[in-house]
């Protein structure tokens, strides 16, 4: 039997762990990802010699990434990477990608999908302003370009990452204005316990806040109403705290409201979908191991549903352990094993971790009509809601169908999440039944130039 | 309680089925119409939104025509205008041998009433500064234009539900059967009878034939359609060329969408995927006719199933087998514009048992030594 073709998209924590596996058994996997070197959005790294110290960079989880990197070199001449790639279509048995080298098709027999996850968006007046960005976003500003995103930063949201980012920004030298959760400080002593089997992450995520404090950083909780004001860019953020209206000056905001799941791909596969209640988005349908509904597709890391960094990397590897067992490869079953063990422990851990976070329900109720809902169309909150209740749109493809809604250059990707949300308030219905976009080829817009996709 | 006998049951919920559905409950009729999806999802949702009578077989412009003066009254009929504007429609020609079709055409179009403007190639540059070199003549149908697809199927059912129309949303049907009194329809817990049956099922619609004993040799037709990022409007006109292999639009939010050759469907499992060679092909000619496209990008691809006869014209009228049966379906790629009248032209079928519109050359008969369609689902 000649090799099989195994294809890995994502070189995140999931998609690195998985080549160092499938490497392992001796097989040469094609690792396709959009940047230019390895370590996904969580361990970005600057340019080629950019030269800051992964200390300063990752602050304390440097050692994980400076590992996850490391496997680069290691795999050298054993993966083939296909750096600044985007798999941009899955029809069958085949990607199609565009790279620095121009189109390509690739065929593959067993697929490791490790798309990662971006920043949940949930709008509030003022979010499309000038200094407004993704909590992702600013943390990627920081990491790869040594830059901030402005020299008094708010951060709002919810999410462990919110004290994290701040903590790297305020470290790196950034003036922080304020920390404002949206959600309850009581709702993080509920978590504990569950959190308790994480210890380390938890003493981390602590350490965060203890620092922040002691720089006497302002942090408020269960922040209700933010608004984002300023002449033609961010000049303050307004909101409630303890039923008190409040305000701090600043010229840049990071928000996230949690996490969601990039899966274009997998449903472009195919790949079967369930609503997971828990992160409160369809995911791909899978096995602890991380086998898909397609036979030899598999699915890994916060692609296929949130759950952090170090259980992605324990998930790509038991995927490609997977992947080796299906293909009638030898595999360790006693690692297997083992990993499936770590990953049910760290999903209690995130279990007290989103009970420490719920989702802020009210930001979606507390929503006006006039704000902006989806900005790449610039679709207005009050016009779903009229789609959703007037014109009879149950779901979201029905939705975008009348209103545009998530129908502009992202797709849907950043604007989908709260549209059914707002869909699912609007008509008093479950969430799950807001169903979720479908997904079209191209994943992201590609260029209009044939000779590049012969 | 047994349930109600409907006067009229409809299976589909295209685009002709809900202005079907609207027509018959405006001549007091009691009407239930079953849609396997949601309405206006299939062909009529999906279609590349060309509202035009340019370029058609001259045997539809009599339907043509009277659709055309129903696409100006949508506000006061559903409620809204579902985008459509009488941007005029051209259609190009690349060579010598295309212009001389665009001239036969619109000579033999003025004995259908169709009035159309043909220009050579300077007088296309400067109508058309923004197309390409490759243009070398454009035939123009001013009347004609563009809507949004989405819009309009969703917008006559919404019309028909308020005039009482029964629109039972994802009730597939499984088998229908005249009983002897009146049509069983099955479709599980939305199931119904009705006196009258009207088959609009699109694609679909082979398959009901079939269980009244006609058979079509229908088959998918997935138009391959793609959208750029919106652009700075510039094309003021809904275009076409000779030979269809690529024709294009400009909506007003700024995207412009162009289509060209076919996706892949698999229309048992219910799954259509645009293809990306296609899209690619599709790219080149749009570019040869539009070159400022250059910079553009392409933000979504898609398809969906639409029902292609051999003869590349529809099936409407009578059932041939079974009294009471109306069809209306197979509308081959073309039947957009035609909706709104075939909920008209069906309500007459039904209803009065004629109507005034020149359907006979439609007519299921022609197939009358077809194999029944293959069952889809």
């Amino acid at each position: 039997m000649a090799e099989p073709r195994v294809v890995v998209v994502g070189a995140g924590p999931a998609g690195m762990r998985a080549c160092a596996a499938l490497v392992e058994a001796g097989l040469r996997p094609v690792l396709v990802d959009e940047a230019a070197r390895p370590g996904g959005r969580i361990y970005q790294q600057p340019p080629e010699g950019a030269g800051r110290p992964a200390r300063e960079l990752y602050g304390l989880e440097a050692a994980k990434a400076t590992r996850i990197h490391a496997l680069a070199p290691a795999l050298a001449g054993r993966v083939d990477h296909r750096a600044e790639t985007l798999a941009w279509n899955c029809f069958e048995d085949a990607l199609d990608l565009l790279g620095p080298e121009g189109p390509s098709r690739l065929a593959f027999d067993a697929l490791v999908l490790a798309t990662g996850a971006t920043d949940l968006a949930l709008p509030f007046p003022g979010w499309t302003l000038p200094g407004a960005y993704a909590l992702g976003g600013a943390q990627i500003a920081l990491k790869t370009q040594g830059c901030a995103i402005g020299r008094r930063v708010a951060f709002l949201g919810a999410g462990p990452l919110l004290p994290l980012v701040a903590c790297q920004y305020m470290e790196a030298g950034v003036d922080v204005a304020a920390v404002l959760d949206a959600t309850p400080f009581l709702a993080k002593l509920r978590g504990l316990p569950r959190m308790l089997f994480a210890p380390a992450t938890l003493a981390k995520g602590m350490l965060y806040v203890a620092r922040l404090r002691r720089a006497g950083v302002p942090m408020f909780f269960d922040v209700r109403r933010p608004r984002a004001e300023g002449d033609g860019r961010v000049e303050r953020l307004r909101f409630e705290a303890g039923g008190v209206e409040r305000e701090v000056a600043c010229d840049a905001i990071g928000a996230s409201f949690g996490l969601r799941s990039e899966t274009q791909l997998a449903d472009l596969a195919g790949c079967r979908f369930e609503f997971d209640p828990r992160t409160r988005q369809h995911v791909p349908a899978r096995d602890a191991a991380g086998r898909s509904s397609r036979r030899h597709v598999y699915v890994a890391g916060d692609g296929a549903g949130i759950g952090g960094a170090d259980a992605a990397e324990l998930a790509g590897e038991r995927a490609a352990l997977a992947l080796l067992e299906d293909l009638g490869l030898s595999f360790d079953a006693n690692r297997a094993a083992w990993l499936e063990g770590r990953l049910a422990r760290l999903d209690v851990f995130r279990r007290g971790l989103e009970a420490a976070y719920p989702f802020p329900a009210h930001m979606v109720r507390d929503l006006d009509d006039a704000t902006m809902l989806c900005r790449c169309e610039g679709i207005a909150t009050g016009a779903l809601r009229e789609a959703a209740t007037a014109r009879g749109a149950i779901e979201l493809n029905r939705a975008k169908a009348f209103t545009r809604v998530g129908m502009g250059r992202c797709q849907g990707r950043m604007c989908g999440r709260a549209a059914a949300e707002v869909l699912a308030v609007a008509r008093g219905a479950e969430l799950a039944s807001a169903g979720r976009l479908r997904a079209q080829p191209p994943v992201k817009p590609i260029p209009m130039l044939p000779e590049l996709l012969s | 309680m047994s349930a109600p006998v409907f006067d009229v049951a409809i299976i589909g919920g295209g685009t002709a089925g809900c202005a079907a559905a609207l027509a018959l409950r405006q001549r007091g009729m009691s009407v239930v119409l079953l849609e396997k999806g949601a309405c206006g999802a299939m062909a009529s949702g999906t279609n590349f939104g060309g509202v035009r009578r340019q370029g058609r077989d001259f045997r539809e412009m009599p339907l043509a025509t009277r659709s055309r003066a129903i696409w100006d009254r949508l506000p006061a009929i559903v409620g809204e205008d579902c985008e459509f504007r009488a941007t005029g429609h051209i259609k190009l020609a690349r060579d010598e041998a295309e212009m001389a079709e665009l001239e036969r055409y619109a000579r033999e179009a003025r004995d259908h009433g169709l009035e159309l403007s043909v220009v050579g190639g300077n007088a296309v540059r400067a109508l058309y500064p923004w197309l390409g070199p490759k243009v070398v003549g454009a035939s123009l149908c001013a009347d004609d234009g563009q809507a949004n697809p989405r819009l309009v199927a969703p917008a006559f059912a919404r019309a028909a539900r308020a005039a009482g129309a029964d629109i039972r949303e994802f009730a597939k049907v499984e088998g229908a059967r005249w009983t002897g009194s009146a049509f069983e329809v099955e479709a599980g817990p939305a199931s119904a009878h009705a006196r009258r049956l009207v088959n609009v099922a699109g694609l679909w619609g082979g398959e009901v034939a079939a269980w009244f004993g006609e058979g079509v040799p229908i088959r998918p037709l997935c138009p391959n359609m793609v959208v750029t990022e919106p652009l700075p409007y510039f094309i003021d006109r809904s275009i076409g060329v000779c030979g269809g292999n690529v024709y294009a639009r400009q909506v007003e939010r700024g995207n412009v969408i162009f289509g060209g050759g076919r996706g892949w469907g698999d229309a048992q499992a219910g799954l259509s995927r645009p293809r990306a060679e296609v899209a690619r092909d599709a790219m080149a000619r749009a570019l040869e006719i539009l070159p400022q496209l250059r910079d553009a990008r392409i933000i979504r691809t898609w398809t969906g199933f639409d029902g292609e006869m051999p003869d590349d014209i529809p099936v409407i009228g009578p059932s041939l087998t079974t009294p009471g049966l109306v069809h209306a379906f197979g509308f081959s790629g073309h039947g957009f514009q035609l909706g709104p009248a075939m909920g008209e032209i069906v309500a007459e079928l039904v209803a009065d048992g004629r109507t005034p519109s020149p359907v006979e050359p439609f007519s299921i008969g022609r197939f009358a030594s077809a194999p029944p369609a293959p069952r889809l689902t």
